[in-house]
């Protein structure tokens, strides 16, 4: 009974990315109906509409769906491996390392000139939140240790990045590194998305074949371990995974909160709670939800451009009091 | 066709070889001999701290003795592959519970994990088999239900259903009577009783001395990390053994069903 609802969840999903994803082509300044917007991406004219696909909307839209699907994927990844709903990739630092490590290039300046440093030094911001994270908490401590390590990379990183901000040169520089900090996906190009891609998909990759191992997990670290399972190993392997997908992504779009945070966890219920099950769904729900996200603030009239990642933070952090409140209730760990 | 059986079935499943575990500078086993014989319940008892969860999960290979060595059918624990030595092991948790509201048939098929490669699904005959054991075990009319709505006699059944979904030859179970009502304690016994037979055996961790005496074939009597006696039941729990390990006069009324029902402590 349960079983056909995977292939189904699965269809339902990719349906509603490929109507989002067909809808975030069309909506805009300049309004293009879906239908010739595809088939301008592939033809050679430069008229204006065409420019405006390839050049505009074509990488905001694959961003969307590459970072949501990364955060999505991590955000379930997390929480299986912690065992607790509430855990997210930004918990471990790796979204705070990586915003830390591509504002001190922005900072530095050196953006304007060599953009593809942004990427790569949000990545290895990530990188080395989480190993610090990791060094913190010990390589066979509990899951509250790991948590409270966190927190105390986060505030390393948001520290330096007061320092920055403290420091900069002048009110522009000031108003160029927030912005960047609050998540957005619009000016993007086609070389942003091969920038975030590598990273990304191998980050993707490394969570191929987790699943059991997060399952076995269900029945906690113990009795996983006497299952066959190298709790060591797998940890080790979640976080770099987590790392390097998220940190690619960080530094492409800025924090975009939430999504890795809402998404299994809204998801979870149609898979049976199992975790091997949540993993490629919410890979699909957290595309669809950042396209729905970077969609909305499109369309929402304000005075001036709203980012996406205020959006998800003004939905996402009352529904996370929620969660706080319903898992006190409910007294599931 | 003798020597054939006896090379299948080997004469002890699991033991224990002076082993000695310590964490910092605190030993919490020393000199400890254990010996399972296929056939066998074998109860672990003592007073609480003084090592018997760590004997169990050393047993279960999830500790590595600092001295010593553990064998699984005359062969280093080791020396086998996690997969393979939890084929062989089965290792119920005490007072284990599931952390995610799963249902209970995921949760039993949880104990095929160690038979699957990474890329394959349970097959019909996984399936079946679970089936099986959740009807043996007394599971099947929860299998729809989540985990996390069983009572505590319907949990730990489900938990041993899950063990032994692995098809251990050794079961190791750390006080799976504890918080259980006298129903379903010695429920859980008969099933544990039900598994030690051809080439199973079984090591239970037990505070209760008459659920010991009456279900082991023999008992280990640990304290403060030391092996104190082994032997037939009725054999270490004497009162002499119990006062000196628990401080606690006993009365001892042998029988059909033995009972021994603590009077007073002695300190």
């Amino acid at each position: 009974m349960r079983v056909s609802t995977i292939p189904f969840l699965h269809i339902v999903l990719g349906l509603a990315v490929i109507t989002l994803a067909a809808l975030s082509m069309s909506v805009g300044a300049e309004s293009i109906d879906v239908l010739t917007s595809i088939s301008r991406i592939f033809s050679d004219s430069n008229d204006v509409g065409a420019v405006i696909m390839r050049e505009v909307r074509l990488p905001r839209t694959l961003i969307a769906i590459i970072a949501g699907a990364t955060l999505g994927l991590c955000g379930a990844a997390m929480q299986g491996l912690l065992r607790n709903p509430l855990a997210s990739p930004g918990l471990v630092g790796s979204a705070s390392g990586a915003a830390l490590g591509a504002v001190t290039i922005l900072y530095f300046g050196a953006g304007v000139f060599h953009p593809q440093s942004v990427p790569v030094a949000g990545m290895l911001g990530s990188l080395l939140a989480t190993a610090i994270v990791y060094l913190l908490a010990g390589r066979d401590s509990n899951v509250t240790t790991l948590i409270l390590a966190g927190v105390a990379v986060n505030a390393m990183a948001t520290a330096g990045m007061s320092l920055l901000l403290n420091f900069a040169p002048s009110p522009f520089a000031v108003r160029e590194l927030v912005l960047w900090t609050l998540g957005d996906l619009s000016d993007r190009s086609l070389s942003d998305v091969w920038m975030m891609l590598p990273c990304t998909l191998i980050g993707w990759c490394l969570l191929i074949g987790v699943g059991r191992q997060l399952d076995a997990l269900t029945l906690g670290e113990r009795t996983a371990q006497s299952l066959g399972i190298h709790h060591g190993r797998l940890r080790w392997r979640v976080f770099i995974a987590v790392s390097l997908a998220v940190g690619a992504s960080v530094a492409t779009t800025g924090m975009i909160g939430f999504i890795g945070l809402v998404v299994p966890h809204l998801l979870r219920p149609f898979v049976g709670y199992e975790p091997r099950r949540l993993l490629w769904v919410s890979a699909l729900g957290g595309s669809a939800m950042l396209l729905a996200a970077d969609i909305g603030v499109r369309l929402i009239p304000t005075p001036t451009a709203m980012k996406v990642g205020v959006l998800t933070s003004i939905v996402g952090a009352p529904f996370f009091l929620h969660l706080i409140l319903r898992s006190r209730r409910d007294g599931y760990r | 066709m003798v020597t054939d059986s006896q090379a299948s079935v080997p004469e002890q499943l699991l033991v224990a070889d002076s082993v000695r575990v310590q964490r910092g500078k605190r030993v919490l086993l020393d000199e400890i001999n254990v010996e399972v014989s296929p056939n066998e319940l074998v109860g672990l008892i003592g007073p609480n701290g003084a090592g018997k969860s760590t004997l169990l999960s050393t047993l279960a290979g999830l500790n590595t003795p600092d001295a010593g060595c553990v064998l699984l059918k005359n062969k280093p624990i080791d020396d086998y592959t996690p997969s393979q030595r939890a084929q062989q092991l089965g290792w119920m948790e005490q007072l284990s519970a599931a952390h995610w509201p799963v249902s209970v048939r995921h949760l039993v098929m949880l104990g095929r994990i160690p038979y699957l490669s990474r890329w394959q699904s349970p097959s019909d005959k996984d399936h079946e088999l679970v089936h099986d054991i959740m009807k043996a075990t007394d599971c099947l009319t929860l299998q729809d239900q989540s985990v996390t709505t069983l009572s505590g006699g319907e949990l730990t059944r489900v938990m041993l259903a899950r063990t032994l979904a692995s098809e251990p030859s050794v079961l190791l179970a750390d006080e799976p009577t504890a918080a259980l009502d006298i129903g379903h304690q010695l429920q859980t016994m008969d099933l544990l009783r039900a598994f030690c037979t051809y080439d199973r055996a079984c090591v239970v961790v037990l505070h209760d001395l008459s659920l010991a005496a009456r279900y082991c074939d023999r008992i280990y009597l640990l304290n403060d990390s030391h092996m104190i006696a082994s032997g037939v039941p009725m054999a270490v729990l004497n009162t002499d053994n119990i006062r000196s390990v628990y401080g606690v006069e006993i009365s001892v009324q042998n029988g059909e069903i033995p009972s021994l029902v603590p009077l007073r402590r002695t300190q």
